[in-house]
C-alpha cells in the first residue's frame, strides 16, 4: 500500500490549526477552565483569556471589543445576526444575493416573510448592485446580506458599494473571506468562523456596529454573546490564528493567487471546462470548475486516489441529491464540478502534480462514458 | 421531434445521452430530455451554452415529467 499522505486541497471547507493556535490552544486549556463569570481566580484567569481573545479578533476585524460576540459556529453568526437585526427593526424582510451561504438561505426559509428578496448574479457571480439597491427600498425590509466572497467560486462582492436607505443594516459574510483578504470598513454587523482561517472549529464570530439596532432573537439575555458557556480555549486559541494569519497574508495570499492561476489556466485547456467565478476579484486561494459529461462524485473519488483532496459542489456529492445553487444562480454548469482551495502550506510542485492528475482524471472518466 | 427517455439516469447521465444523440438530429431540429435529475434544468440550458446548441426551453412531457428541448444549430 501506497502511504504518501493526501495532498489537501479543501481549505475552504475547513483549514488544518495554524500552527500558533495549536500552542495558544495548549497553553489556554490550562488556563482557561474557570467560568468567566465568577470573581474567583480561576474565573478571573478565564475572564482575562476571553477578553483578550475578544480584543485580538475585534481588531483584525476592524471592529470595538464591544462589538464582537463569539457564537458556536459561523453559521449560528448568521442566524443571530440577520435574526438579530430583524428583531430589533420589527420588521421581517431580508434581501441578499442569490449565492449566499446555506445558513443565509436557511435562515430566511425558517423565518418566512413575503419581504425576502433575492437578488440576481451575473455569470461571474457578482451581484447586480442596482437590483440590491431596489430590493432594499421596498416595504418591510429589515436587513440586507451580503458575502464578502462566495465560498464556492470564490468571487468578491462589492460589497462597499452597496447602496442601502440609511434605516436598513448590512449583514456581510466574511466567512469566506477573513484572513484571506482585507476586509471592508462598510458593515453594520459582519461574520466568520474560525476555522476557515485556522483557528479551531466551533468558534464562530458575529460583530455588530455600536448603533445598529439589534435584539437577542433567541432566548436569554438580551446581549449580543448568546447563553451558554463559552469555549475560552478555542477562542483564545482562534484569535492567535486570525493574528498569525494576517501578518502573513500578503505573501501567503499573492503565492496562492497565482497557483490559484495556473490551475485555472490548465483547466479551463481542458476540452468542455469551463471555470468558474471571477478570474480577478476572487479569493487568492480557491477556484472552481466544471467538466462536461463527467460525475461530481466520479471525479472526486479519482482525485482522492490519486492522492488529491477536493470538494464538488454537484449534486450527486450534497446530501440532498440537489445541485449547488450557486453554480445554479450563475447559470454554470452543476456536474462535474471541482472546487480546489489551498492553504499556506501548499506548494508548487504539489500543485503541479494536481494539474497532472486532473488531466489524466477528466480523459479516464469521459473514455468510460464513451464520449 | 426526437425524446430521449433519461427518467431514471442520474446526473449528469442525462447530459451525456444528449450530447450521444446529438448527430442524429438534423441541423435545426429539436431534441428533448426528459429527466427527474435536478441537474438537468441548469445543465442542459449550461450544455447548450459551452456546446454552442440553442436551448429552446422547458416543458412537460405526457406523463408530466420535466422536459428540456434543444434545437441542433452545428
Amino acid at each position: 500500500m501506497s502511504s504518501t499522505p493526501e495532498v489537501y486541497l479543501d481549505a475552504a471547507s475547513s483549514q488544518r490549526l495554524h500552527p500558533a493556535a495549536r500552542d495558544t490552544l495548549i497553553a489556554a486549556l490550562e488556563r482557561g477552565y474557570g467560568d468567566p463569570r465568577r470573581l474567583h481566580g480561576a474565573g478571573r484567569d478565564a475572564r482575562i483569556l476571553l477578553d483578550n481573545a475578544r480584543a485580538v479578533i475585534a481588531e483584525c476585524l476592524g471592529a470595538q471589543p464591544e462589538e464582537v460576540a463569539f457564537t458556536a459556529s459561523g453559521t449560528e453568526a448568521v442566524q443571530r445576526g440577520l435574526l438579530g437585526l430583524a428583531a430589533a427593526s420589527g420588521l421581517s424582510g431580508i434581501v441578499h444575493t442569490a449565492v449566499e451561504h446555506s445558513s443565509v438561505l436557511h435562515t430566511l426559509a425558517w423565518r418566512d416573510s413575503p419581504a425576502h428578496a433575492s437578488v440576481a448574479v451575473d455569470g461571474t457571480g457578482r451581484v447586480d448592485l442596482d437590483a440590491l439597491a431596489e430590493a432594499s427600498r421596498r416595504d418591510g425590509v429589515a436587513a440586507v446580506a451580503v458575502q464578502l466572497a462566495n465560498q464556492e467560486v470564490g468571487t468578491l462582492q462589492p460589497v462597499s458599494d452597496v447602496d442601502l436607505p440609511r434605516s436598513v443594516p448590512l449583514l456581510v459574510d466574511a466567512a469566506a473571506a477573513v484572513g484571506h483578504v482585507v476586509l471592508p470598513e462598510r458593515w453594520d454587523a459582519l461574520t466568520a468562523s474560525a476555522h476557515k482561517w485556522g483557528g479551531p472549529a466551533g468558534v464562530g464570530v458575529l460583530a455588530v456596529r455600536r448603533g445598529t439596532g439589534w435584539t437577542n432573537p433567541f432566548p436569554g439575555d438580551d446581549a449580543l454573546t448568546a447563553d451558554g458557556f463559552p469555549n475560552v480555549p478555542a477562542a483564545l486559541a482562534a484569535a492567535a490564528a486570525l493574528q498569525a494569519v494576517l501578518t502573513e497574508r500578503e505573501e501567503v495570499a499573492a503565492r496562492q493567487f497565482r497557483m490559484v492561476e495556473q490551475i485555472r489556466t490548465i483547466a479551463a485547456a481542458l476540452p468542455d471546462t469551463e471555470v468558474v467565478g471571477d478570474p480577478v476579484a476572487r479569493l487568492p486561494h480557491l477556484v472552481t470548475f466544471s467538466c462536461l459529461y463527467v460525475g461530481g462524485d466520479e471525479i472526486v473519488a479519482a482525485l482522492a486516489q490519486r492522492g488529491y483532496g477536493v470538494a464538488s459542489g454537484s449534486a450527486c456529492t450534497a446530501s440532498t441529491l440537489e445541485p449547488s445553487h450557486v453554480l445554479a444562480a450563475m447559470g454554470a454548469l452543476t456536474h462535474g464540478n471541482v472546487r480546489v482551495s489551498l492553504d499556506r502550506s501548499t506548494t508548487e510542485a504539489q500543485v503541479d502534480g494536481f494539474c497532472a492528475a486532473l488531466t489524466e482524471a477528466v480523459a479516464g472518466i469521459r473514455a468510460r462514458a464513451g464520449l | 421531434m426526437l425524446e430521449l427517455d433519461c427518467r431514471d439516469l442520474p446526473c449528469p447521465r442525462p447530459i451525456i445521452e444528449l450530447a450521444k444523440a446529438l448527430p442524429s438530429v438534423v441541423v435545426g431540429d429539436l431534441l428533448a430530455v426528459v429527466a427527474r435529475d435536478p441537474a438537468a434544468r441548469y445543465d442542459v440550458p449550461a450544455w447548450c451554452r459551452m456546446r454552442e446548441q440553442e436551448y429552446v426551453g422547458e416543458d412537460l412531457a405526457d406523463d408530466g415529467l420535466p422536459r428540456f428541448v434543444v434545437r441542433r444549430l452545428s
